[in-house]
């Protein structure tokens, strides 16, 4: 052991504190991200072990090249219908976001989160997955819901918590649920739908169910312990799920290398774990799309689990509540060296002559009428803060499926309350 | 058995461990959506066996082992427990549990909720309490309270054998999440305070003849065990065997309630009691502060507080961590229980 003395003569421990490269008034410069060109990243078969992988962890899987050819092992090679689709399923989940963002701007309601250049990481995934896979998402893939179709009215009635809200108002905006949709309750703790994914997955394994779930969280949010319990559960029980860490490079005003960033890629941590490990163009539509299928594939086959970090960006701030001119540089978004997902898959569908600006320009405009159409609809069942929308009882039903005493009790307490107050609020 | 509880059929002595085994095996055979699991709950059959010869029985996949990591053991059961299974999971102590802590207050108690009914989260979480076994402050601790706190979870907690089997058959066939709190002070036999005298096995106990088939014992609702005109006394797992002894010694003419559940809560029960003793003895082992007793010790008040003779007495353990030498010292055993009844037994001139 060193004696004090000793000791005196080292140079002084120093604490690293992670920094952005760049901040507001920065002109923000990526040229030094490392991108391989497509067809860098090899595609293994789908049984192959995920010990013989770990170089897919630290390479990114890319189909759409920057002229917009598709090109590679992993090129999915989709119909140009369901290319078109997906484009279309794309940009009718931005012009919700656009719409719902404006909404609350007018003060219709009270939050609301956009994710704008993260499209693909969603509405990809889910053309890729069954329509009977369970999806835990995170609080920005609202593409999960409109790549099935789901309706916009019902996610406005969430948003604006009115009457025709299946929640009851009980939810933040945006944190939707419908089984339905095979769309697990979002959760405003963050990571927590990472090890319900692993538990609902080890059940269909279990049950000899043949569904597989999918979940995704934020690269800030994979540094919760509920990532690391998913992970090391997932690898143990080899569980029939897909673990996505979208990478969008900012957890609100924290970059990335607060999550561990920095030091080495979200996909690698798949090989600590012992899965099956994937770093993805989460910009390229066709990428996202093949490595969920590739996942999927393995998952349905009992070749275990599948981590993958979708390498993005978010192009707009965390939510309504945050202003990113404050922490960041404002030409980050533009610059983002792997470009925007619709502008891609738009590019390339353009490039195989199945599509035009012309046709391009008519489907914004029908996207934009079909949202703003379901706007009118939503609003005529009320918007937040607009009267009560839901009787004063509802506080209290399901918070167990039989009321017990004490809320019946508080329930009364609150109707008396309401009488004291020449019942203002709505009752049953 | 108290009384209205009937059953048919054979019945065998069983001591707290193997009735509560015997519960998991009674569901699991009723149900294959049952499964057990948690650390070293597999093979090995639980460090206090309570799950043992199950996953002989049912095989791996309906009783296994699990990783040291109760955040994902429980997370785990809430995603289970959505896709339509019963999971039963073991958080090996108590005082294991707080790692696994946002999994159910944030999730498997608010999932019916949130959603309105479309997910639910119908999951047990077994997992032995309390101190008594030189457990130290890390194998000792009754948390209880803390899932009193939580809307969307109910907290149980049996005394018998009898009462185990039945309450964890009633937890795993409940649709809302339950905390089911295991006194391990008497798994094997009913702790009466004396540290220093040999301890009596369950066998010498009328609540040991456990039926060998399904019984359900309703959750809130309690058990009058002795029934009494001086005073109520309020108590739950281990320290329910510990007043009755203290009341025996004394000689005093106490009703003693144990609780059972402690949400939903028999305040029905409970009223009655007070409202016709007029005196109030509230009795956990638990720390003190926010414990459940204040809660008890407030609602006694609200709806009472016109039939007491003397103020509501609280016997607890000290707001301290266990200690591990001192366990005995910490321990509301039967003086702390005397002084108590005696100080509540005084009228309100201070006479005895």
């Amino acid at each position: 052991m060193a004696s004090d003395t000793e000791r005196r003569n080292l140079p002084p421990l120093e604490l690293h504190v992670p920094e952005p490269k760049f901040r507001p008034g920065d002109d923000a410069d990526f040229s030094d991200i490392a991108i391989p060109t497509v067809g860098e990243t090899r595609r293994p078969d789908i049984a192959d072990d995920h010990r013989d992988m770990p170089d897919l962890s630290y390479g990114l899987v890319r189909v759409l090249d920057d002229d917009g050819k598709a090109a590679g092992p992993w090129d999915p090679k989709l119909d140009p219908e369901t290319l078109r689709k997906m484009l279309r399923a794309m940009a009718l989940t931005r012009a919700y976001d656009g719409r719902m963002f404006r909404a609350q701007r007018q003060g219709k309601t009270s939050f609301y989160m956009k994710c704008t250049g993260e499209e693909a990481v969603a509405v990809a995934a889910t053309f890729a997955l069954d329509r009977d896979d369970m999806t835990f998402p995170s609080y920005r893939q609202q593409g999960i819901l409109i790549a099935r179709d789901w309706s916009l009215v019902d996610m406005m009635n969430q948003v604006y918590s009115n009457k025709k809200d299946r929640l009851m108002g009980r939810q933040l905006p945006i944190m939707y649920s419908t089984k339905q949709g095979g769309f697990f309750s979002i959760s405003g703790n963050l990571a927590t739908q990472f090890p319900q994914a692993v538990g609902w997955a080890m059940a269909s394994a279990a049950k000899g169910d043949t569904r597989i779930a999918a979940t995704w969280t934020g690269e800030g949010s994979s540094a919760e312990g509920d990532f690391h319990s998913a992970c090391i559960f997932a690898s143990v029980y080899r569980a029939p799920v897909i673990m996505n860490v979208v990478n969008n490079q900012w957890a609100i005003s924290s970059f990335s290398g607060f999550a561990g960033g920095d030091e080495t890629t979200f996909a690698a941590r798949a090989v600590g774990y012992g899965l099956a490990g994937l770093r993805v163009d989460g910009n390229d539509a066709l990428a996202v799309y093949a490595a969920t299928q590739w996942a999927a594939e393995r998952a349905r086959t009992n070749n275990g689990p599948t981590l993958i970090e979708h390498f993005t960006y978010r192009a707009e701030g965390h939510s309504t509540s945050d202003d990113p001119e404050q922490y960041r540089s404002a030409n980050e978004a533009a610059d983002w060296p792997l470009g925007d997902p619709i502008a891609r898959l738009k590019k390339h569908l353009i490039s195989i002559g199945e599509w035009d600006e012309e046709r391009h320009a008519a489907m914004d405009e029908e996207v934009a009428t079909q949202v703003k159409t379901a706007q009118k609809q939503a609003e005529k069942n009320g918007i937040l803060g607009h009267g009560l929308h839901q009787p004063l009882e509802t506080m209290f039903e399901q918070v167990f499926e039989e009321m017990p005493w004490h809320l019946k009790e508080q329930m009364q307490d609150m109707l008396d309350e309401n009488d004291a107050a020449n019942g203002v609020c709505k009752t049953r | 058995m108290s009384k209205g509880e009937e059953n048919k059929g054979a019945t065998t002595q069983r001591n707290m461990i193997q009735a509560i085994n015997n519960a998991m095996d009674v569901c699991m055979e009723r149900d294959d959506n049952v499964c057990v699991f948690g650390e070293d709950v597999g093979y090995y059959g639980g460090v206090f066996r309570a799950t043992a010869g199950l996953q002989e029985k049912y095989g791996k996949t309906r009783s296994f082992d699990t990783p040291i990591n109760e955040c994902g053991i429980i997370g785990v059961a809430v995603g289970m427990a959505a896709y339509g299974m019963r999971p039963v999971a073991e958080i090996q102590f108590a005082d294991y549990i707080y790692p696994g802590l946002d999994q159910l207050v944030s999730e498997a108690a608010r999932l019916r909720y949130r959603s309105a009914g479309e997910f639910t989260s119908p999951l047990t979480i077994r997992t032995p309490f309390g101190g008594g076994i030189f457990g130290g402050q890390t194998h000792s601790q009754s948390p209880e309270s803390i899932f009193t706190h939580v809307c969307g979870v109910k907290t149980v907690i049996p005394s018998t054998p009898y009462d185990a089997k039945g309450l964890l058959i009633a937890a795993i066939e409940d649709p809302d999440p339950v905390v089911f709190f295991e006194p391990k002070r008497i798994y094997n036999g009913p702790f009466d305070g004396h540290y220093d005298t040999p301890v009596l096995p369950w066998s010498k106990h009328p609540a040991s003849e456990v039926p060998d088939g399904h019984y359900a014992i309703p959750l809130g609702k309690a058990n009058v065990l002795r029934e009494g005109s001086a005073v109520t006394m309020l108590c739950y797992g281990t320290m329910v065997h510990v007043t009755a002894a203290a009341v025996e010694e004394l000689g005093i003419d106490a009703e003693v309630i144990d609780l059972r559940t402690l949400l939903p809560l028999d305040m029905e029960t409970i009223e009655a009691s007070v409202k016709k003793t007029g005196r109030c003895v509230i009795v956990h082992e638990a720390t003190r502060t926010s414990g459940f007793g204040a809660e008890l010790s407030a609602l006694v008040q609200e709806r009472c507080f016109y039939h007491l003779e003397a103020p509501i007495e609280r016997v607890t353990g000290y707001d301290t961590p266990y200690p591990h030498s001192l366990e005995w010292a910490y321990f509301p055993g039967p003086v702390r229980l005397r002084l108590a009844i005696e100080r509540v037994m005084e009228d309100v001139s201070g006479n005895v």
